[in-house]
């Protein structure tokens, strides 16, 4: 995984939502939202140039180092990526959202959750 | 928004039977004058009071009951908090209103309406009697909607949704903060007051940000939607104007408001929990108490009325105009009360006096200041369907607007207050 740079952004911090603790196999809700332009490549500026692609291009989810969820975003997606999706937990451990952008630039964030 | 067309024989069976449903008047035509009550001198009240006292001569007895001796208009006070005008050039004495003929002003609450013996009660212990009344209360919020909120916390966390003090509240506030401090709106559910409020709202705060080098500064909109009036051109709008400063949250994004703290400042959703040093919580909405105790509320908190002629749906006596009634496809706006309004004052004149009507419309424009001469809008035509007030025809600004198209915008949105207060109050010095 390539060096981990703040995405340039004022706004680009992460807001997810994990449960604090569940119990071992409920199914668990996690939802994960990043703010950012996703510029398509596709947009001209007031001044008629075309405005860069730059979009996030990948979200990782890992739980203990194992993936746990992926996706690959392209450029139609709107602005402000947004993932909901479900898990079962066995055990104890930590979560890690990690979004990657054009160019390699990385954000990311942790955040354990006790399995009972 | 589709569009539908009403056919004439439609409209002549309207016509034809609306009056039909109505009781006769207690005082029969040329005996002493009719008593016509108006509760609320707001966009309704106010210029259907003047409609009637203008058409109606002497056989019309007109008396409007306005808790306020002034009035601050909720429209354009975005243009307030964004500096673009004064609170005085909104602020509006009932005097002029007061010297039209025909016309008494009593300035007290109404605070019940007897529908059996067609009575107003006023809070300071008098009664007024009616023929036929308007009642045209305005909103009422319904602070409980958000966990956390209550008219206490409002002096924290102002509304500034209605009345003037509100209003300063927020606009004190705002100017009050330092660069870093940020503002969190919570923008209420459908239906509500002047529905791309909110949205020109947060454009007028960042456009302060700006002018006072906040340039730390961020508004978050926390929304109980999942999408808004004008969304597109509002987004192309903060893009182009406020890159990074506006940041909205739909319902299905936030996943729903948990509870607000209005001494902390914080607003807890299922997604996380946000923080503003200033936070502005707009609550949902119903019709205005007095609607509500008179039993004029179906299950949405808002009146129905019969669309060819305002009337209420429960009481053939009681129109019913404005933010207060269940409008089908109108957007609560002073402009769509306005226009309720002319439709209300000619179904009575020609109920009670017998005046030729012309086929009921109506019309609404809203429009939204984003920055200096960029203000966007959007409105349409509205006729009588069925049970409903449905769109016949709209229109709403174009992303590829020339710069001087939305520049011309916000000269005519300065036209059209000149022009609705002129209507409200009178020109009369």
């Amino acid at each position: 995984m390539p060096d981990e740079t703040l995405i340039p952004s004022a706004l680009a911090q992460p807001r997810i939502k994990v449960p604090e603790q569940a119990r071992a196999g409920e199914l668990i809700v996690l939802k994960a939202l990043l703010r950012h332009r996703m510029d398509s490549g596709h947009r001209i500026d007031d001044h008629g140039q075309a405005i860069p692609r730059l979009i996030i291009n990948r979200f990782i989810v890992t739980f203990d180092n194992a993936l746990l969820f992926s996706a690959i975003i392209e450029p139609s997606t709107a602005e402000n990526p947004f993932f909901e999706f479900t898990a079962r937990l066995m055990h104890s451990g930590t979560l890690r959202f990690v979004w990657i952008e054009d160019g390699g630039a990385t954000t990311s964030i942790e955040r354990t959750i006790v399995i009972t | 928004m589709p569009v539908k067309r009403l056919s004439r024989r439609r409209f002549a069976g309207l016509m034809v039977t609306a009056p039909a449903l109505v009781r006769a008047p207690r005082t029969a035509f040329g005996a002493a004058p009719l008593r016509i009550v108006v509760i609320g001198g707001g966009a309704a009240g106010a210029t259907t009071a003047r409609l009637l006292a203008r058409e109606g001569g002497d056989r019309l007895d007109i008396t409007l009951v306005e808790r306020d001796t002034r009035y601050t208009s909720c429209f354009q006070s975005n243009l307030y908090l964004g500096g673009y005008r004064p609170l005085s050039a909104l602020t509006h004495d009932y005097q002029r209103l007061a010297r039209t003929d025909g016309i008494d002003i009593v300035h007290a609450m109404a605070t019940r309406i007897d529908r059996d013996r067609q009575a107003v009660h006023l809070a300071d212990g008098r009664q007024l009697s009616y023929d036929r009344l308007v009642v045209s209360p305005g909103i009422d919020l319904v602070y409980d909607s958000v966990p956390g909120y209550s008219e206490s916390a409002a002096e924290l966390a102002p509304h500034a949704w209605q009345d003037a003090v509100q209003l300063q509240r927020l606009k004190s506030r705002l100017d009050a903060l330092q660069n870093g401090e940020n503002v969190v709106i919570v923008a209420p559910p459908n239906p509500y007051r002047c529905p791309p409020g909110p949205y020109e709202r947060a454009s007028m705060i960042a456009r302060q940000f700006r002018r006072r080098g906040l340039t730390d500064s961020r508004v978050t909109i926390i929304d109980a939607k999942r999408s808004f009036s004008k969304q597109a051109l509002f987004e192309a709008g903060w893009r182009r104007h406020y890159p990074d400063v506006i940041e909205w949250f739909p319902s299905d994004v936030h996943g729903g408001i948990l509870s607000i703290d209005a001494a902390a400042g914080t607003v807890e959703t299922d997604l996380d929990t946000f923080r503003g040093a200033l936070l502005n919580v707009i609550p949902a909405q119903r019709a205005g108490t007095i609607a509500q105790q008179a039993a004029l509320t179906d299950a949405s908190g808002f009146c129905p009325i019969d669309p060819a002629t305002m009337r209420s749906s429960v009481d053939s006596a009681i129109s019913v105009l404005g933010d207060a009634c269940v409008a089908g496809d109108m957007p609560k706006s002073a402009f769509a009360a306005h226009s309720q309004a002319r439709v209300a004052a000619a179904a009575l004149l020609r109920e009670l006096l017998g005046r030729p009507i012309a086929p009921p419309r109506f019309g609404n424009i809203c429009w939204s200041l984003i920055d200096d001469d960029d203000a966007i809008k959007v409105g349409g035509s509205y006729a009588p369907s069925g049970d409903r007030i449905e769109s016949i025809g709209s229109f709403i600004s174009q992303p590829s607007d020339a710069s001087g198209t939305r520049a011309s915008n916000y000269t005519e949105s300065i036209a059209w207050y000149e022009s609705i207060t002129s209507d409200m109050f009178g020109n009369g010095a």
